[in-house]
């Protein structure tokens, strides 16, 4: 190389400047934002939950890794999507469940509904939840036994499914029955809080996701001719996987819709179907279900809610236009 | 109030305190200019100098080659060297007429116009394109052209694009600042051409003392107004600066003139005023010299032709070996291999910046996040246009309103998966329009 050439510089086409936000340090934070909540687990339901959740992350970690070396591709388990899918998937499992049920439930997530996809990005359904609900088809018994100060009781939902009085306030700070992660809603409020601040989520699904579905519960018991009872409604809200799924996993940016008028729409179908599910189905919760099913729908949504460009006139007029062309 | 603005957009680093405070420097250039025959969108200027001419400063050197084409004019005295095709910032080879520098600057004797209020549309408009004045923000689009709409009663604003949204970029701030009369007396010959016709200076709201500048000298002017717009990449994009002054619309296949509007940069409308006050034709710019790699950031008055690696040396050279060298600014700039590249009518800046951004973050995964959706001006879903790209989903792309992308870079610079998104958008667009052009 003569020594003009060596002086050239690299080239690029525009723009040549970056945003700091990367895709692991988006993931990070989503980690750094569940750990409240975890944390909470964790003191609620002893070591157990510890190791579950260890166990769970390990799993999806280590799936995502041996995968990736198997089939020669680059390991991309820097990135932190595993370590997120790890812990939502442990903050879904009770804390009493034998170690290999988040070791499989980690494999199914990583390896199934994620890897055999095409990897991170691909994915339509949202891994944690796809292994959520494979492990209450296959462990209903195991996936459904909640501890509370070392009792198996009902949880909140069950209760009030059965018509027993609950405390919302227990509720409201974790002091309940429930898998690891969703039982206290100020802890994973205050995760949603990190999320939204730092601008990694906003409120467009988990607020039309929440606000659907109380105004499902107020209808169907308006109907039901149970009238507008406030405890009731704010232990629907509070209970079960609500807010841990709105704030967390409805908001799975591979699995929710681009446009942000499809955010609404799914976040709005989010809330029928959960309260559909929590109000007309057997079960008592219904929010790992809803959200799966809403994964299904994305790309119709998306295809729906394509927004017309900037300065593109309405349609009517535009399809005037084109007639025009042909013409 | 809420500043005017658009939505989407993005708010980069802005860099523009390396050289804000820094007064316009007159730099005289080295023995060489270069003058490309194309500086503009249009038909390529013809030469009309032969090798071994005497020029002055202010010869014709080049006339228009056609309707939308605008002729060039020496910059310096001295003698026609040739006409050889010359590397540009694009890193294209353009034929250009090489002038050597005598030193002396002997001016052409002007021919003066009439004075401005005995000067008729026709005539002001003739000299501005006799003058070679083509849209200096980057575009380069003859402004004689653009002011001579086919319907003049129908504008209603004419905006000087005073936002200077590029990050890095000073020059138009520094001619705010310190030329503030040759700027609105531009715009007001601007809005002079149009029987019904306000003018409007368009400032982001960082620039504030600029904005109190001009609006003291248009405070007792009935016609102009200054508009404070939010500080925002691209607020200065024509489509967007039109909708946050006065709300209205325009697409890819539509003109601002079909909104009613003009748009002109700042040292365009400076141009306009000196050919039409003076008859003096396009000579120089102000450009910004700036970046971390640059000991001395400063603004120059730039005589057009000058090589670029005169302005850095001026500039006291590189602190430290710059990783890219931009000419532009970073979000429109063009990267250069070599310095030796002259400057053209639309080269606003030299960014020297010691991290390469772009070389350091491979491409990943795309994560869905929808950032790039957020952020893009024009309402598109960058992700699904390039998606399509990639798959050679031609009809998808046009389906999904790809020509409408105005090539911000806004999807570039947001996306956490550090995707080439505007890159892939941009190439298909060169594609289907030269398909269209077939």
């Amino acid at each position: 190389m003569s020594e003009e050439n060596a002086k050239m510089r690299r080239v690029s086409s525009n723009p040549h400047v970056r945003s700091a936000v990367t895709t692991s340090n988006i993931m990070f934070w989503v980690t750094v934002s569940l750990l409240p909540a975890a944390g909470f687990g964790i003191y609620r339901f002893g070591i157990n939950a510890l190791i579950i959740l260890l166990l769970s992350v390990a799993s999806t970690v280590g799936t995502e890794f041996l995968y990736e070396k198997l089939m020669k591709k680059p390991v991309t388990i820097g990135d932190f999507s595993a370590v997120v899918t790890g812990l939502l998937l442990g903050m879904n499992l009770p804390s009493t469940v034998i170690w290999y049920i988040p070791v499989l439930g980690g494999i199914f997530a990583i390896f199934i509904v994620k890897m055999l996809f095409g990897g991170l990005g691909q994915n339509f359904m949202n891994p944690a939840l796809g292994a959520r609900c494979f492990l209450l088809i296959s462990f209903p018994a195991a996936m459904t036994n909640f501890p509370l100060d070392a009792v198996s009781s009902a949880t909140p939902l069950a209760a009030l499914k059965n018509g027993e009085p609950v405390n919302v306030l227990n509720m409201v700070t974790g002091n309940i029955s429930g898998t690891i992660g969703e039982t206290s809603m100020i802890c994973i409020v205050i995760g949603a809080c990190i999320l939204i601040l730092l601008g990694i989520i906003d409120l467009k699904i988990p607020g039309s996701y929440i606000v659907s579905f109380a105004l499902f519960v107020v209808i169907v018991q308006l109907i039901r001719g149970n009238g507008f009872n406030s405890a009731y409604l704010s232990a629907q809200l509070a209970g079960g996987g609500l807010m841990l799924g709105a704030f967390f996993m409805a908001t799975d940016y591979v699995t929710s819709p681009i446009t942000a008028s499809g955010k609404i729409l799914y976040g709005i179908f989010l809330g029928i179907m959960t309260g559909i599910f929590r109000m007309f189905g057997t079960a008592a919760e219904g929010v790992s279900y809803a959200i799966i099913l809403g994964n299904l729908l994305v790309p119709l949504i998306e295809k729906i809610t394509l927004p017309r460009a900037f300065g593109i006139p309405k349609p009517v007029r535009e399809k005037h236009g084109k007639e025009a062309d042909k013409a | 109030m809420a500043n005017l603005t658009f939505s989407g957009g993005i708010h980069p680093y802005e860099g523009k305190e390396l050289s804000k405070d820094k007064p316009i420097k007159t730099i005289l250039p080295g023995n060489e200019l270069v003058y490309p025959v194309s500086q503009h969108i249009g038909a390529p200027a013809k030469p009309i100098v032969n090798k071994g001419d005497h020029v002055l400063v202010g010869t014709k050197i080049a006339e228009a080659g056609g309707f939308v084409s605008a002729p060039i004019y020496s910059t310096v005295s001295g003698t026609v060297k040739g006409i050889e095709k010359r590397r540009v910032v694009t890193g294209a080879m353009i034929d250009s007429i090489i002038v050597e520098n005598d030193g002396l600057y002997e001016e052409v004797e002007w021919v003066r116009p009439k004075p401005l209020d005995e000067l008729t549309v026709e005539e002001k408009i003739a000299l501005i394109r006799e003058a070679g004045v083509v849209g200096m923000g980057g575009a380069g689009f003859p402004t004689a052209v653009k002011l001579a709409p086919k319907e003049p009663d129908k504008i209603d604003y004419v905006i000087a694009n005073c936002s200077e949204c590029e990050p890095y970029l000073t020059s138009d701030y520094r001619r705010m600042i310190e030329e503030p009369e040759l700027l609105v007396g531009g715009l007001r010959i601007a809005v002079s051409l149009f029987p019904h016709a306000r003018g409007i200076l368009a400032v982001e709201d960082n620039k504030k003392d600029a904005a109190a500048i001009l609006q003291k000298i248009v405070a007792d002017d009935p016609l102009i107004d200054v508009k404070i717009v939010q500080t925002k990449y691209p607020e200065g994009a024509e489509r967007m600066l039109i909708y946050a002054c006065t709300g209205r619309q325009i697409n890819s296949s539509m003109l601002p003139a079909d909104a009613g509007c003009i748009v002109d940069n700042v040292d365009t409308l400076c141009a306009v005023n000196r050919a039409v006050t003076e008859g003096r034709p396009l000579m120089e710019r102000i450009v910004t010299i700036t970046g971390d790699a640059i000991t001395d950031p400063c603004n120059y008055k730039v005589r057009i032709g000058m090589n670029y690696r005169d302005l850095i040396e001026d500039a006291g050279g590189f602190v430290t070996e710059p990783a890219k060298i931009i000419s532009g600014g970073p979000m429109m700039g063009f990267a250069i291999f070599d310095l030796d590249v002259p400057t053209t009518k639309t080269a606003s800046a030299i960014t020297c910046l010691t991290k390469d951004a772009v070389a350091e973050l491979e491409p990943s995964a795309c994560i869905n996040c929808a950032k790039c959706v957020e952020v893009c001006p024009e309402r598109l879903i960058p992700k699904n246009l390039a998606d399509a790209v990639e798959n050679g989903q031609e009809e998808r792309f046009l389906a999904e309103y790809g020509m409408e992308c105005c090539e911000c870079g806004c999807c570039s610079y947001i996306c956490p998966a550090r995707r080439q998104l505007t890159q892939l958008i941009k190439g298909m667009r060169k594609i289907q329009l030269a398909k269209r052009r077939k």
